[in-house]
Formats: structure tokens, sequence, C-alpha cells
């Protein structure tokens, strides 16, 4: 009779197999970032690539940079931080208890600067790419100033759609996870002991922003912009 | 077990976010702005040195690896570390495959070398 008493006392969210929560929330943490690994070597396998590619053809490489407008790049690098500002104060938020509507406020607030670094990189900058026909596959054309540099030029543009496609696939499946935090906050699921699914959507979260860390840096400027 | 309902993790001061958040803004500022100044080479050096700063406040901060426990530390560093694997066994591969395919000697690929690390 005295575990269904144990029972009663559990917090919400409190798992039977871990001896306490704070031992929960570190299992919990350990596993995303056990995932998180696997990510940083599944976007590792595209930044050696384009290491080792960079070396080879560095011309090129530098002359596909200069084709990208840093104004766009830097811009969504903006909104990808204040987007990881936002996540980082909704859980905080939870962790202290707040009323649910701070939590949501906080998420959407990550939603839309989430979705305005979506919005600015397709509707904006890969619409300025088609537009200036360096879209490999959609009407790329080398210009008469790359000489014979023209198929490497192309290929640091296929380098430049592949790695901030990817990251985009990743903010999208981001927004996905967002969406159901804020379904599962305004359920009540959450309180001050329990809000794993929001600690470890945030690792998620910042690790994508950490990916569009290097990629700006590696893309968008290479070889300087003098 | 008595202890189910100890208050969440580690609760970061909001100065500590803001003043984090305040950092990566001035970094990427700072980034930017170098890549317009003519370093020769250390505008590479520069720009992933502040990309590994700001990285490294992401993960300790917004990511509370700060107040994480050894064991995610370690998980974490693997990571890197494998990374770093990979990176290296790769160039060592293919920065030395390019000695094999000339015929003249290394010494006609001097100039050449130089050219592929910058």
């Amino acid at each position: 009779m005295s575990e269904l008493a144990a029972h009663g006392a559990h917090p919400p969210g409190f798992a039977h197999q871990f001896e306490d929560m704070a031992q929960q929330r570190e299992a919990g943490s350990l596993g995303m970032w056990v995932f998180l690994v696997t990510e940083i070597l599944f976007f590792g396998g595209m930044f050696t690539a384009y290491i080792v590619y960079r070396l080879l053809h560095f011309d090129s490489f530098v002359t596909g940079s200069h084709l990208l407008e840093v104004k766009f790049g830097a811009t969504n690098t903006y909104v990808l931080i204040c987007s990881s500002l936002t996540m980082a104060l909704a859980i905080r938020s939870a962790q202290t208890g707040k009323r649910k509507s701070q939590i949501i406020f906080w998420l959407i607030l990550t939603m839309i600067f989430g979705a305005l670094f979506l919005g600015l990189k397709f509707t904006f900058e890969w619409r300025h790419d088609y537009i200036e026909h360096i879209v490999p596959g959609f009407g790329f054309q080398y210009r008469p100033e790359w000489g014979s540099l023209g198929p490497e030029v192309q290929m640091f543009m296929c380098f430049y759609f592949f790695m901030t496609g990817l990251h985009a696939l990743h903010m999208i499946v981001g927004l996905g996870i967002l969406t159901v935090l804020v379904i599962m906050t305004a359920r009540n699921r959450f309180s001050p002991e329990y809000y794993a699914p929001l600690e470890i959507s945030g690792l998620y979260w910042h690790f994508v922003d950490i990916v569009w860390i290097f990629l700006f840096a590696l893309l968008y400027l290479i070889g300087g912009r003098y | 077990m008595s202890d189910h309902s100890k208050p969440a993790g580690h609760v970061v001061p909001v100065r500590t976010y803001v003043f984090v958040f305040l950092a990566l803004m001035a970094g990427t500022a700072l980034t930017t702005g170098v890549a317009y100044i003519d370093l020769g080479r250390w505008n590479t050096v520069v720009a992933l040195a502040i990309a590994f700063t700001k990285m490294m406040l992401v993960i300790l901060f917004f990511m509370h690896v700060k107040y994480a426990t050894g064991l995610t530390r370690v998980i974490i560093l693997c990571g890197f570390f494998w990374l770093a694997i990979m990176i290296a066994l790769t160039l060592s591969d293919e920065l030395t495959r390019v000695w094999e395919l000339n015929p003249a000697g290394w010494s006609a690929l001097v100039p050449l070398l130089s050219h592929l690390w910058w």
C-alpha cells in the first residue's frame, strides 16, 4: 500500500524507472544529446566534403560565395539568434512555473522568428538566386568572367543549396515540433517539475541555430568581401 | 525518493540569457564586418574563431551544458571528436593522393600544394 501512497505523491510526468526527477531530466537530455551527436556527424559529412572541395577549388568557391548576398545571410543569422533567445525563455517560463499563456507566447514568438527565417530564405534569397541563374538544375548559366571555373562555381552552388536546404528542412521539422509544444502547453502538460519535451526540443532548436552559425561563416564569407 | 518534486533543473537568470543573446548578435555583426577587411588568410581563421565562440555560448548557456553532468559533456565531446576524426582522415587521404599522380616528382608540387592550402 505504501507503493500506492508513493504513487500518489509523484509529480506529473514522473516515470517509475527513475530514482527521481533530476535523474529523469538528465536521462532525457542525455538521450537528446546522443541524437544530436548523430546530427553533428550527419551535417559533418557535408562539412567534410565542403572542406575538401574548398581546398581543391578555392578560387571557384570564392567566386561562388560572392554570388550570395551577405545581407540575406546576416539577417537570417540575427533572426535565428532571436529565436534561440525566445526558445530559452519559453523553457525558463515553464521552469519557473509561469502562466501557460506566457510559455505559449515565447513559443509562438520562436515560431514567428523561425517562419521569418524560412520566409526570407525561400521568397527573397532563393528567388534572387533563381533570377540570377545560379540555381543548379534550374536554368544555371555560366558567366564569361568565370572563365574555365564555371563547373566548379556550379558545384559550390550545389554545396550551398544542399547544406542550406538540409538546414531549412531541420527548421521546418522544428516548426512542427514547436506546434506540438504549443498544444501540449495549452493542455497543461508542463510544470516546473516536468517540462522535458520543452527542454529537449530546445536542444534541437539551438543545435539547428549552431549549424546556421557555421553555414553563414563558411558559405557567405569565403575569401572576404573586400 | 523523497525529493520527487525538487525544483526543476538549473534556472538560468534572464540577464544571463540576454547577455549571451547580445554577445551572439555582436559576434554576427563582427564576423560580417571583418569579412570586408582584407586580412589575407586570417579572414578564414577569424570567421571560424568567431563562429566557434558563438557555438560555445549557445551550447554552454542556451543548451544548459554549463550546468550539465560530466556524462552529458563526455557524450558531446565524443561527437566533436568523431567529427574531427572524419575530417582529419578524409583530408589525410585527399591531400596526399595528389602526390601519387605526379610523375615529375614532389618538388614540382610545392607551388601547387601551397595553392591548395589557401
